[in-house]
């Protein structure tokens, strides 16, 4: 008997995951458990890098996959499957030496001929891929007109020189290229996998991936397993595993699954928290996200309301807005009042001096008043107005709030008309509103992902809002080794003529548990790595 | 008996038909596509997904060409949100989990519905009868939405008996609260309607003629008054087993099981044409076909009833 427990014992230990005690990178004391299981909004829609069009999909693909370069917890670039690159003198040319030892699951080495087949099948019109703008936005060499089915895809401007050397070339020197190389759709793709199984690659039976994990379990709809992949290059720096989203559609279900020690992370449900907060001071988190929140005001010719092409009606609209209110009583989750179309903490973005920011309430609504009397309204003749959202709680609260504000301050009468999501898009891109709620996420770690939207030439420009000085600033940007002036420019210009009223800017409120570690706090992308995470002892 | 059988058969070709057309019809006619979003596509981006997905066609050729897949391959097509799946194999993942729930929850609610219902007619205005039209007008008034939170609150949070939700592949204790907070509601109303028709049947002359002749309470149930009473629930019985099987938004929703029950809704607020119809088509086959047996099943209740 004592044999067998002795022998079995050796067993465990052997069994056991080996950690060292400390974390390599830290020399923090580890805890036993290194399992991670958090909530996933959704099941995956899908697992194909060039397919990927939501941010849940991306984290999971950030496990099984690698790029060039992955994101450190303040935001700034790492090297992963890149491990240098150099820019030629004009800044058209990049040119990457990729990682010797970096390989896919089924042992080939990844190489610069599967980045060139990633990228090409991203643009690729067959692949029809949501995301096959990305390139064209990075000023890669060709990729428009490929997407639009008029060149093929082997010419894009990407090359592989030999299979370590990955050779892009630009229409236009941008000076965030490689910031854009974080996001999946520039990641590599297993070109024998792909061509043998097709649409079926991305099954768990089929799949080939490059990154710190292997897909272990897959249920559709319920949940996923990533186990830590032994052949990574920097497998002895990768402690947590196994990793598991479990999908919870519903955010209260969650938190009870939460509190019941069944995820280690998951979202706060609006307006709950400053409980959670004073109840759980170590485990409610908020920190900043890139996404903003505005109503984007219609100016385009012949459509909307009239009385809004006028600028003053349209700023005493905007500095009405008390955000403080819209945030610490209706949001409570560390979110932002918004001056400003991008938010303060994207990377490099330095803050323009918005004049309105600084004033008290009653300030701005003295000035609100009095531009609204200017443009002929008044208790005789008060605005009419319509705003247009989407189905949600927090929506319907922001625009109550906001039509009671104006209508105390400036008598506007504002008819908040609510619609299902589908139909919401619809008529914002039918131009079919006076004003309507409007969200944007960056699609990366640059202010160019918010101030290009109202560019006359944008597509997501809905309210057609024109200003060629505008365009001027946000094109020369593109070129410029530091284009900082320019966008703080152009934020003042969008404060004067205010084709959106920005209202606040995002928190990522999450409850986590107390012993994780390694989850971005400053990186406003929420990219996080599960190779980045572990547990600490407590 | 066949021939009603195969004339009901020949009739559900064409039902089906017009529940395909007239769902395409007001799915496309719905503001909004799959792939209308706030961060909108480029035109060649949208034109190139449109073409993938065959929605640059007229959409007479779209139902053609969907119809022609159902019969020709039993291709349901590709889900337009979930790229990486089928809406064959949707259906094939989440439809077992919701037939798994659903029917435990079935048979539960009937069995305690008909037991309730029967005790509550039989002894009439007593204090048993009280105890059951209470339990059952309180679980009706209950909503699924209510119940869920409330269960999952008791089991897992004070007493963490039981998982707060996933599915394991059908564990049992996965399953113990989405068949309650699935079975209760249905369970009130069968225990009424057993209850009211039971009452009714009560009154009928073999009965009393039964008691005449000094047959003891449980046999003049069981034997004679519970077939009848069975009738008015049978009707309710085969849509209400379609609507269990086929699961609850609520409760895969909430529980996350990963049935198909939450893609009824999903589906059509993503404009997932492709998905929508499928569960539509799903439940429209199940419709048919559980009347069909329903209607059987009468004739073998009750041999006035000619097919």
């Amino acid at each position: 008997m004592k044999k067998h427990l002795l022998l079995s014992t050796l067993l465990v230990a052997v069994a056991l995951p080996v950690w060292a005690d400390t974390n390599p990178r830290t020399g923090e004391e580890l805890a036993d458990n290194q399992a991670y299981t958090y909530r996933m909004l959704d099941s995956v829609k899908s697992l194909d890098p060039q397919l990927i069009s939501s941010v849940e999909d991306s984290d999971v693909a950030r496990g099984l996959f690698e790029g060039l370069f992955n994101e450190d917890g303040d935001g700034n670039l790492v090297p992963a499957g890149a491990v240098s690159f150099t820019v030629s003198d004009d800044k058209l040319t990049y040119t990457f030496k990729l990682r010797p030892e970096s390989k896919w699951s089924d042992g080939t080495p990844v190489t610069a001929a599967d980045y060139v087949y990633g990228w090409q099948r991203l643009v690729d019109p067959a692949l029809a891929s949501e995301y096959a703008y990305y390139l064209e936005l990075a000023q890669v060499k060709n990729a428009a007109a490929i997407t639009a089915g008029t060149t093929p895809a082997s010419e894009l401007g990407v090359k592989a020189v030999d299979d370590l050397t990955l050779e892009v070339t630009l229409d236009n020197p941008i000076p965030y290229f490689t910031k854009m190389l974080t996001n999946t759709s520039t990641f590599p793709a297993p070109k024998a996998a792909i061509e043998k199984f097709g649409a079926d690659w991305t099954k768990p039976e089929n799949i080939v991936t490059n990154g710190a994990y292997l897909l272990k379990d897959f249920v559709d709809g319920e949940k996923y397993v990533e186990e830590k992949n032994p052949a990574y290059w920097d497998a002895a720096n990768v402690i947590m595993s196994p990793v598991t989203a479990l999908v919870i559609n519903d955010e209260d279900a969650a938190l009870t699954r939460y509190q019941a020690g069944e995820l280690d992370r998951t979202e706060v449900p609006a307006g709950q928290y400053p409980r959670l907060k004073e109840e759980f001071p170590a485990e409610a988190h908020s920190t900043p996200y890139a996404c903003a929140y505005d109503y984007i005001i219609n100016l385009a010719d012949g459509k909307g309301n009239e009385a809004l092409k006028d600028v003053r009606v349209r700023m005493a609209l905007s500095y009405a807005v008390d955000r403080d209110v819209i945030v610490n009583n209706i949001l409570q989750g560390g979110q932002t009042p918004a001056y400003s179309w991008t938010p303060p903490a994207i990377n490099g973005y330095v803050m323009p001096d918005i004049d309105y920011s600084h004033w008290t309430q009653a300030e701005r609504n003295d000035k609100a008043k009095a531009l609204l009397a200017e443009a002929g309204f008044g208790p005789d003749h008060p605005l009419q107005l319509t705003l247009n959202y989407n189905t949600s709680d927090a929506h319907k609260k922001i625009a109550v709030a906001i039509q009671q504000m104006w209508k105390q301050t400036l008598g506007v009468e504002l008819t908040p008309n609510n619609y299902e999501w589908k139909v919401h898009t619809d008529k914002l891109i039918a131009g079919d509103f006076d004003m309507a709620r409007y969200a944007w996420c960056a699609d990366y770690n640059e202010a160019s992902t918010f101030l290009d939207l109202y560019a006359s030439y944008s597509t997501n420009n809905d309210g057609k809002f024109a200003n060629a000085d505008y365009d001027k600033l946000l094109k020369d940007a593109k070129t410029m080794a530091d284009p900082s002036a320019n966008y703080t420019a152009a934020e003042q210009i969008l404060a004067a003529d205010m084709p959106v009223i920005p209202i606040y800017h995002y928190a990522k409120v999450d409850m986590v548990k107390p012993d994780l570690k390694g989850l971005p706090q400053h990186d406003v992308m929420q990219f996080w790595y599960a190779k980045d995470l572990y547990r600490v002892k407590q | 008996m066949l021939v009603f059988i195969l004339k009901r058969l020949a009739v559900a070709v064409p039902t089906l038909l017009a529940l395909i057309v007239i769902s395409f019809l007001m799915m496309h006619a719905a503001p909004g596509g799959p792939f209308t979003q706030e961060k909108q596509l480029q035109a060649a981006v949208l034109a190139n997904l449109n073409a993938k997905y065959g929605l640059d066609q007229p959409i007479w050729v779209q139902m053609a060409r969907y119809v022609w897949g159902i019969v020709a391959h039993f291709d349901f097509g590709p889900s337009f949100v979930y790229k990486d799946r089928t809406v064959n194999e949707i259906i094939a993942q989440g439809f077992p989990v919701t037939l798994s729930y659903g029917a435990i929850a079935f048979v539960l609610a009937v069995g305690v519905g008909l037991v309730l219902g029967v005790f509550a007619a039989v002894f009439q205005n007593s204090w048993l009868d009280h105890l059951a039209v209470g339990v059952s007008i309180g679980a009706q008034v209950l909503p699924n939405f209510v119940m869920a939170p409330i269960l999952v609150l008791i089991f897992t949070l004070w007493l963490g008996w039981l998982p707060g939700g996933g599915w394991e592949g059908g564990d049992w204790k996965h399953q113990v609260m989405p068949v309650i907070a699935m079975a209760t509601a249905y369970m009130a109303s069968i225990a009424r309607i057993v209850r009211s028709s039971m009452l009714e049947v009560l009154t009928l002359n073999h009965i009393r003629t039964a008691r005449a002749k000094g047959l003891p309470t449980h046999k003049v149930i069981l034997r004679h008054a519970l077939k009848p009473a069975l009738i008015p629930v049978l009707s309710y019985l085969g849509p209400t087993f379609v609507s269990m099987i086929t699961g609850s938004v609520v409760i895969d929703m909430f529980f996350s099981t990963a049935g198909i029950g939450k893609f009824f809704v999903d589906a059509a607020l993503n404009r997932d044409y492709a998905l929508m119809m499928g569960v539509t088509l799903l439940v429209g086959v199940l419709t048919i076909v559980f009347n069909l047996l329903v209607d059987v099943l009468y004739a073998w209740i009750d041999p006035k009833i000619r097919l």
